[in-house]
């Protein structure tokens, strides 16, 4: 399977990218310059953490209208597997391949440090590999995640079962205490409707080998290489 | 053409940078002071024709760059 990893100016979880799929997984990784016109012959594309464009204006408000986004959004609309991770789904929404909006944490901070989330959705490309319920161990390095979107949508989110994960205690619960960010309903994860895109603020791909202190990441990339297949 | 656009959180949405504010004045004993949001205040200079049609451009702005209308509304003053 061929990954494409989006490097806008000021991407710096690409790299961690790159090592998670080609060194970890064994599968071709490549990285396409922000101002490339083309993703032939991937097969899926992350769009990496960071501050693109320097967070200036609005997290990824800016990135969105690089030149490879149109590419991204047809690329989404003609059913491929587009993963965004923190700075990454941030653009996501910006674009509107995700809805709602990631804002300003709740407690103003940058939070670096591992959060415990529960799978709520086991049967997308990204999470079909983890079992509905299951607690994970996944680290967040956010100053805007606190995932915003009216009631509307949170419903459909929820009526749709697109909520791929949310923040809980060591325990699997959901709670005010156990979430870092403000996050309406504790979510830390969503998909599309059509369920070939996911927007995530934790970053799997850092928790992909022991020596990272956790590989609950992994099922992430197991469950997009199971569903290519 | 001068614009000034102003971009604000909706009601109902939280803004902690203006809890974060108000705290703060209030520890400083401006008692008065019973709600603060922050918002963001742009200066444009444009090279337009007509005021409509600059309004309208700015609309478009706005919409696409400038706010992100899922948390955010936006004022525009043309001089």
């Amino acid at each position: 399977m061929k990954f494409g990893i989006i490097v806008f100016p000021g991407s710096n979880c690409d790299h961690d990218c790159y090592h998670a799929v080609k060194h970890v997984f064994g599968q071709e990784a490549e990285y396409v310059w922000h101002k490339e016109t083309t993703l032939k012959g991937l097969d899926c594309v992350i769009l990496p953490g960071g501050f693109s464009y320097g967070d200036y204006l609005r997290t990824g408000a800016i990135a969105r209208f690089s030149p490879v986004m149109s590419e991204v959004i047809r690329f989404a609309a003609r059913g491929g597997l587009v993963l965004g991770i923190c700075n990454g789904f941030q653009i996501l929404t910006e674009a509107g391949l995700l809805p709602g909006a990631l804002m300003r944490n709740k407690g103003l901070k940058f939070i670096c440090s591992r959060v415990n989330l529960r799978v709520e959705n086991d049967s997308s490309a990204f999470t079909g590999a983890y079992r509905r319920g299951q607690t994970l161990s996944v680290p967040i390095a956010h100053a805007d995640g606190n995932y915003f979107a009216d009631d509307d949508t949170i419903k459909r989110l929820e009526d749709t079962d697109r909520v791929v994960y949310r923040y809980c205690s060591p325990e699997g619960s959901i709670s005010n205490e156990a979430n870092p960010n403000g996050s309406l309903a504790n979510i830390a994860g969503i998909l599309n409707d059509r369920g070939n895109v996911m927007g995530t603020m934790p970053h799997p791909e850092r928790a992909c080998e022991p020596v990272l202190g956790s590989t609950d990441g992994v099922r992430v990339f197991e469950s997009i290489l199971s569903a290519f297949a | 053409m001068k614009a000034k656009v102003y971009v604000t959180l909706k009601n109902g949405v939280l803004d902690p940078q203006g809890k974060a504010v108000m705290g703060a004045l209030k520890s400083m004993n401006f008692d008065e002071v019973r709600d603060v949001r922050v918002g963001k205040f742009m200066e444009l200079e444009l090279d337009g024709k007509s005021m409509k049609e600059e309004e309208s451009r700015l609309k478009e702005m706005c919409e696409k760059l400038l706010a992100n209308t899922v948390i955010e509304n936006y004022r525009i003053e043309i001089k």
